[in-house]
C-alpha cells in the first residue's frame, strides 16, 4: 500500500528542515492546529459514544490506566540500566504517555481501508496521558527527601491543555449526538486530514531540530526509541485481544502504547523533575519514536493485528 | 521633571516558568510585571521558541532595591541549579514612584 499523503507531508517538512530550508510555520498556527485537532478527536469520540457506548467502556477505562502505570514502570528499569534516576523517570513518563498525532495517523490510516474503530479508543487516548505523568513523577522523587507538590502535579495533569480538550470534546460531542453535531462536521470532521497534514508539515520540521541533539545523546536513547515501541505495541495489542475489542481497535490501542509524548509530558516534567535533561526525553520521543511510528510502526503493527485477529 | 530612582529586574528564562515565576513576584511584593516572548542563544543552545514549552520569556519588573533583592535571591535558590535562566538589574527613573 502506498503511503498515507499525510505521512508525506510530514516527509516534507523533515526534508525541509533538514536541507536549511526557509520554510518555518508560526509558532500561532502550531498552537491553533493543535486546539483543533484535540477537539475534533475529542468530538468524533464523543459523538460515537452517543451512538454506541456500553457501561463496560468504564471497565475497560480502568484497565486502560493501568496499563499506562505498567508501560511507565515497564521503561523506567529499562531505562535505569543506563540514566540516573532522574532522567530514566522523566524519560519513562514520555513513553508510558501518549501522542495524539500518532493516533490520529493511525485512525487516518484504518479510515482509508475503510475500517472504524470501537468508539471509546477515544477515550482510551484521553485518559492514558495521565496515569504516566503521576507514575513519572513518583518515581523521580521515591526516596530522594523532596518534598512532592501534589497540587501543581494534579493541575498540570488533570487540567493540561489536551486534556481539557480531549474531555472536552467528547463531553460536547456526546451530548450533542449524531444529528446535533452536523453543523459543525464541515469544519471538525471534513477538514480533518487536511488540517492532519498541515500540523503533521510542522513536526516534521520540529522533528528535524531534534535530531541534531539525537548525536550528542548516544546510541542507548536511539536503541530505546526503535525497540520499546516495538515492545509495547505488543502489549497493547495483546491487551486489546484480551479485552476483546475489534482488529481496529486493536491496532489502535498497540499505536497508543507505542506512541511516546512530546507535548504533555515534557511540559510536565520540565515543571516537577527540573533535574531531569529534558533534550534527552525529547530527542528520543521526537527525534526517534515520533517518526518510526508514523513511517514504519503503525504499518507493522497493523500486520500484526491481522496475524493475531485472523 | 523629577524622575524616581528605581530597579529594573530583567530576567530571561524558560516560558514553563512563567507561571510560578509570575506568582512569586508578586509574593515577593512586585506590584507589576511584563511578560515577553523571547528568543535568542547562549550556553543552553539556541532557543528557537518554536514550541510553547521550549520557549523563552522575558519578565520586566521595575520595583525597589530590596524587592530586586528578594526576587533575585528566591530565583537563584529555586530555579538557578536546572533551568536556563539569566537576571539582571539596571537602575531607571520613573514618573510616578507610588505606582511601584
Amino acid at each position: 500500500m502506498t503511503l498515507d499523503p499525510v505521512v508525506l507531508f510530514f516527509l516534507l517538512g523533515l526534508f525541509a528542515a533538514l536541507a536549511r530550508s526557509e520554510l518555518k510555520l508560526p509558532p500561532a498556527l502550531y498552537e491553533t492546529l493543535s486546539v483543533f485537532l484535540l477537539l475534533a478527536i475529542g468530538l468524533k469520540g464523543g459523538v460515537a459514544l452517543a451512538k454506541t457506548g456500553s457501561p463496560q467502556v468504564l471497565l475497560q477505562v480502568l484497565l486502560v490506566i493501568l496499563l499506562g502505570t505498567l508501560l511507565t514502570l515497564l521503561a523506567f528499569g529499562i531505562l535505569r540500566w543506563r540514566l540516573n534516576r532522574a532522567d530514566a523517570a522523566a524519560t519513562a513518563a514520555h513513553y508510558g504517555s501518549v501522542s495524539v498525532v500518532t493516533f490520529a495517523v493511525a485512525a487516518s490510516f484504518l479510515a482509508r481501508q475503510g475500517i472504524e474503530a470501537e468508539p471509546q479508543l477515544t477515550l482510551f487516548l484521553a485518559v492514558m496521558e495521565m496515569p504516566a505523568l503521576v507514575v513519572g513523577v513518583l518515581l523521580a522523587r521515591l526516596g530522594d527527601g523532596q518534598q512532592l507538590r501534589w497540587g501543581q502535579l494534579a493541575h498540570e495533569v488533570f487540567l493540561g491543555k489536551s486534556m481539557v480538550l480531549l474531555l472536552g470534546g467528547l463531553v460536547i460531542g456526546w451530548l450533542a449526538g449524531p444529528t446535533g453535531i452536523v453543523s459543525l462536521s464541515p469544519l471538525y470532521v471534513d477538514l480533518f486530514k487536511p488540517v492532519l497534514s498541515l500540523f503533521l508539515l510542522e513536526m516534521g520540521l520540529l522533528t528535524a531540530a531534534k535530531l541534531g541533539g539525537l548525536r550528542r545523546q548516544g546510541g542507548f536513547v536511539v536503541l530505546f526509541g526503535l525497540l520499546v515501541p516495538l515492545g509495547f505495541a505488543c502489549i497493547g495489542l495483546g491487551s486489546a485481544y484480551a479485552m476483546g475489542l475489534s482488529a481496529a481497535g486493536g491496532l489502535l490501542l498497540a499505536t497508543l502504547c507505542a506512541s511516546s509524548s512530546y507535548i504533555a509530558a515534557p511540559a510536565a516534567m520540565r515543571i516537577a523533575v527540573p533535574e531531569a535533561n529534558p533534550a534527552l526525553s525529547l530527542a528520543a520521543s521526537l527525534g526517534v519514536t515520533f517518526p518510526f511510528n508514523l513511517l514504519f510502526g503503525i504499518p507493522l503493527y497493523w500486520m500484526l493485528t491481522q496475524w493475531l485477529y485472523a | 521633571m523629577t524622575f524616581h530612582a528605581k530597579k529594573l529586574l530583567t530576567i530571561v528564562t524558560e516560558a514553563v516558568l512563567e507561571a510560578p515565576l509570575v506568582k512569586v513576584l508578586q509574593q515577593l511584593g512586585a506590584h507589576g510585571y511584563t511578560v515577553s516572548d523571547a528568543r535568542g542563544g547562549g550556553s543552553h543552545g539556541v532557543q528557537g521558541g518554536g514550541w510553547s514549552f521550549e520557549g523563552n520569556i522575558r519578565v520586566d519588573v521595575v520595583c525597589d532595591t530590596a524587592v530586586a533583592e528578594a526576587i533575585a535571591a528566591h530565583c537563584q535558590q529555586a530555579y538557578l541549579p536546572h533551568y536556563g535562566l539569566i537576571l539582571y538589574v539596571s537602575d531607571v527613573g520613573v514618573l510616578r514612584a507610588d505606582k511601584f
